[in-house]
């Protein structure tokens, strides 16, 4: 079992936890991810260690409430105890080489882009970080994100706080004004990161995208997290979870990564619904 | 008494029943069966039934024993070569092992011999008292990296030497492919459960939701204090067909759909993980892993299931119990097929289309045999012009798997061959020093008795190195 030491609601749908595990700690790398399960008849999910204290021998977790196994680990607290906790899984985020770079990052995803941007900023990179969110309501870590970047710009789809529009926006403009950077790196939803792809590619900028298809061992068995890429005109199949969870944005086939990603979608609305049914009757 | 020219039958749920459930299909022998079963054998002196069992059960020794209704003195035989007896009698491909030698099958049916190991292990386990002394320790700590059939036999011979052995599993649950791959209605989870159990009885540590090469190295594990290092992470990489189609909704892996239905309970009936039931279903491929697949996704409530195998018959692979098994339960085989797309759905009028990417079909061809191979096997070659497309809404490919390379990856000095396969020595010595391996991880996707046998061989070499 593996204790639950703090727990911190960012937003009404965010929580951040820390979880006593010292080998993970021990070991865990900015880009690296975890897979949990909250009980014996849980579902293994992943998440990305948004951070570790090698001391405490915890691991930190953000995670979004979308579904049945973040809404019940959601209503964990500290104290708690979950079933299972294996990593560090998957390949850390390259920094080598890389003096500037831009961060873009996409509601959640700004929690798995946020040790990527303190890591960058650890080594003495220029981090440029642009992190959207679809409102005020559900802006997180700014603070954070200030902290770790020399530049930071908020987004809001609705405007309705910070800046109006979505993350491609002052992308664009930073690369039209001539700003040039070693990598963009971006985390957030398929379709966004697909159109931060598009928008660098006119500029020969490099990208980096955070793929997290659907995942079961994460050690590479069952490839059920397999994504295409393609390289020099042929397709080639990675799993993310061995292979990744980074990719080449300009590789990375994004359309059928959208499509594999809706294939449980009925599935999961009826086991959330259930699950929060089921909460509805204790609460 | 005149020779009873066939094996006793072990009864079974009937196909009808059993196509809907996960209890277990075949239901073992009672004594009066065993012991009439038992009395078929010749007691032949040269015994070719033990030299044709990869661990050298001595047959005719235990089934004497089943004779004179020791069935106690039954289970001392077999398990001081065996240590999983419950399970190889349930899955060892007996028709190419112990009982392709045994002399009763050149005239007649051979000597049920894995129907009687199971017995006498069923038994054991229904009635022994699950006591175990644990041994004097002796000082020595060993790592055992995974927990299927080579590790656990590995572990639990060391420890009956006196050994602190700890075992690191990847996964949530320790037994390999005893729990993740091969379904309950072949091997219940129990059995292995208990197996596991009896291990830590004898002192064993099982960590699961290490895995090695990320959580910690080989090089760590020294660095703990681990002396020696056994390394039985079998072959769980799925391998795919490369062809158009296989990234399309509904196309699995076998290891994919098995471990969703076995390790993540999607075979409940309010189950957590997701899985694509109903339908119709296509698994390509011919062994265990195929029927195992095939089977699974009748019993998840598919309306039509179809093998797609690529030779005939006479070379599928699987164990024959099973394909006959899989024939009674009504899984279409189509023998002589190989696929060559999967097709999809797309509707261009409406790309948000719910039914956009997912599998409609698969497009195959038909197959004729040509000449033998090098191995003596004939090889199959697509006939011009006979394609056909199977309507299907689920395809599984179950075309085999190769070893991980995350041990590899992550140990300097480990040498692999071509397939991936850790290359060790006649004691299952790796090319580091102390690094022992043995399973699916050096021979590629073999059987739970080879496993066995190679987690055996490493324990004793381990044992002479360690104490020489
Ligand atoms: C490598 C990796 C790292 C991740 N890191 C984080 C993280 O740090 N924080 C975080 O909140 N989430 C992260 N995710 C996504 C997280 O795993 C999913 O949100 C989680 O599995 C949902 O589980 P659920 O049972 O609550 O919801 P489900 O019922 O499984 O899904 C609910 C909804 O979420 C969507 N969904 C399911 N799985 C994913 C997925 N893998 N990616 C995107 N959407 C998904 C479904 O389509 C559905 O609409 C990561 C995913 C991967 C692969
Ligand atoms: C569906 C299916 C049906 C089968 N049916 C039969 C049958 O009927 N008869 C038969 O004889 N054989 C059968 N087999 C084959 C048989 O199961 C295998 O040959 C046997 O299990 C191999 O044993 P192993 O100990 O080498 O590895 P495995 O059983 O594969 O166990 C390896 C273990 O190591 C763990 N692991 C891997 N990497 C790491 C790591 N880096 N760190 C920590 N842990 C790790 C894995 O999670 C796994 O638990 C079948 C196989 C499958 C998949
Ligand atoms: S272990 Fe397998 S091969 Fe050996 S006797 Fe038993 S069933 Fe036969
Ligand atoms: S070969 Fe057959 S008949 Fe002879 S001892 Fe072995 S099991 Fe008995
Ligand atoms: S999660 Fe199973 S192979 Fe990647």
């Amino acid at each position: 079992m593996y204790r639950i030491e703090t727990k911190r609601v960012l937003n009404p749908s965010v929580v951040e936890m820390e979880i006593n595990a010292p080998l993970v700690a021990r070991k865990a790398r900015p880009g690296q991810f975890i897979i949990l399960r909250v009980d014996e008849e849980g579902e293994r999910i992943p998440l990305t260690v948004a951070g570790t204290d090698k001391e405490k021998g915890a691991v930190k977790i953000i995670f979004q409430i979308v579904g049945a196994t973040t809404e019940k680990l959601g209503r964990l607290n500290a104290g708690d105890s979950i079933r299972d906790f294996v990593g560090p899984l998957g390949v850390p985020t390259h920094t080598d080489g890389i003096k500037k770079v831009c961060i873009v990052g996409g509601g959640v995803g700004c929690a798995i882009a946020m040790p990527v941007a303190q890591e960058f900023h650890r080594l003495g990179a220029e981090v440029t970080s642009v992190i959207g969110f679809r409102n005020k309501e559900l802006v997180i870590l700014e603070d954070e994100f200030r902290a770790c970047s020399d530049r930071l710009i908020v987004m809001t789809d609705d405007g309705s706080y910070a800046r109006h529009g979505n993350v491609t926006v002052p992308l664009k403009e930073m690369l039209e004004a001539g700003e040039r950077f070693d990598m963009i790196i971006t985390i957030g939803p398929l379709i966004m990161m697909k159109f931060v792809t598009l928008t660098a590619k006119p500029f020969g900028v490099p990208v980096t995208v955070s793929m997290n298809p659907i995942m079961i061992d994460g050690t590479g068995m069952c490839g059920g997290c397999r994504l295409s890429l393609v390289r020099d005109g042929k397709r080639v199949t990675k799993f993310a979870c061995v292979d990744g969870p980074d990719f080449n944005g300009y590789e990375v086939d994004f359309d059928e990564a959208i499509s594999r990603g809706r294939m449980y979608f009925d599935f999961e609305r009826r086991a959330h619904e259930e699950v929060c049914n089921l909460f509805k009757g204790v609460n | 008494m005149p020779i009873d020219p066939k094996k006793h039958e072990m009864p079974t749920q009937s196909p009808e029943v059993r196509a809907h459930n996960f209890s277990e299909v075949a239901l073992g022998y009672s004594e009066e069966t065993a012991v009439l079963e038992a009395n078929r054998c010749l007691n032949c002196r040269n015994m070719p039934c033990v030299c044709a069992c990869p661990v050298n059960i001595r047959i005719p020794e235990f089934i004497n024993r089943i004779k004179a209704r020791d069935f106690d003195g039954a289970y001392d035989v077999i398990s001081m070569t065996s240590s999983l007896p419950a399970v190889c009698g349930r899955v060892c491909p007996q028709e190419t092992q112990c009982e392709s030698r045994c002399t009763m099958g050149i005239k007649f049916e051979p000597v049920a011999i894995g129907r009687l190991e199971r017995f006498v292990a069923d038994r054991h386990n229904a009635f022994g008292t699950g006591e175990v002394s644990r041994p004097e320790p002796n000082g020595h700590r060993v790592a055992i990296v995974g927990s299927g059939p080579s590790g656990l036999t590995c572990a639990g011979d060391l420890a009956k030497k006196g050994y602190a052995v700890t075992v690191y599993e990847a996964l949530h649950t320790a037994g390999g492919v005893l729990v993740y791959g091969i379904p309950e209605f072949r091997l219940p989870k129990k059995i292995v459960a208990q197996e596991v159990e009896t291990l830590k009885k004898l002192g064993v540590d099982i960590e699961t939701n290490v895995v090695i090469g990320k959580t910690l190295t080989v090089d760590e594990l020294f660095e703990m204090g681990f002396e020696a290092v056994f390394i039985g992470s079998g072959a769980g990489l799925p391998n795919f067909m490369n062809i158009p189609g296989e990234s399309l909704n509904g196309v699995y892996s076998a290891n994919e759909f098995l471990t969703r239905s076995n390790l993540m309970k999607a075979y409940l009936d309010n189950p957590v993980t997701p899985i694509m039931k109903g339908g119709r279903v296509a698994v390509v491929g011919g062994g265990n892993v195929a029927m195992d697949a095939a089977r699974t996704a009748l019993r998840l409530g598919a309306e039509h299931v179809y093998i797609v195998y690529r030779r005939s018959m006479e070379e599928l692979p699987a164990r024959r119990e099973e394909v006959e098994h899989a024939m009674e339960e009504g899984i279409d085989f189509r023998l002589l097929n190989n696929p060559v797309e999967i097709l999809g759905y797309n509707n261009p009028d409406d790309p948000r289309d719910p039914k956009n990417g997912f599998v409609t079909g698969m497009r195959c061809v038909r197959m004729e045999l040509g000449e033998p191979d090098a191995r003596g096997r004939r090889r199959p070659v697509p006939i011009d012009g006979s394609e056909f497309t199977l309507p299907v809404d689920t395809v599984i490919m179950a075309i085999g798997t190769s070893p991980n390379p995350l041990i590899k990856d992550t140990t300097k000095g480990l040498e692999v061959n071509s397939h991936g396969g850790l290359i060790v020595n006649e004691d299952g010595l790796t090319s580091r020093e102390n690094v022992w391996a043995g399973g699916d991880a050096v021979t590629g996707a073999a059987t739970v008795i080879s496993a066995m046998g190679a987690g055996k061989t490493a324990a004793q070499a381990i044992d002479n190195a360690l104490r020489g």
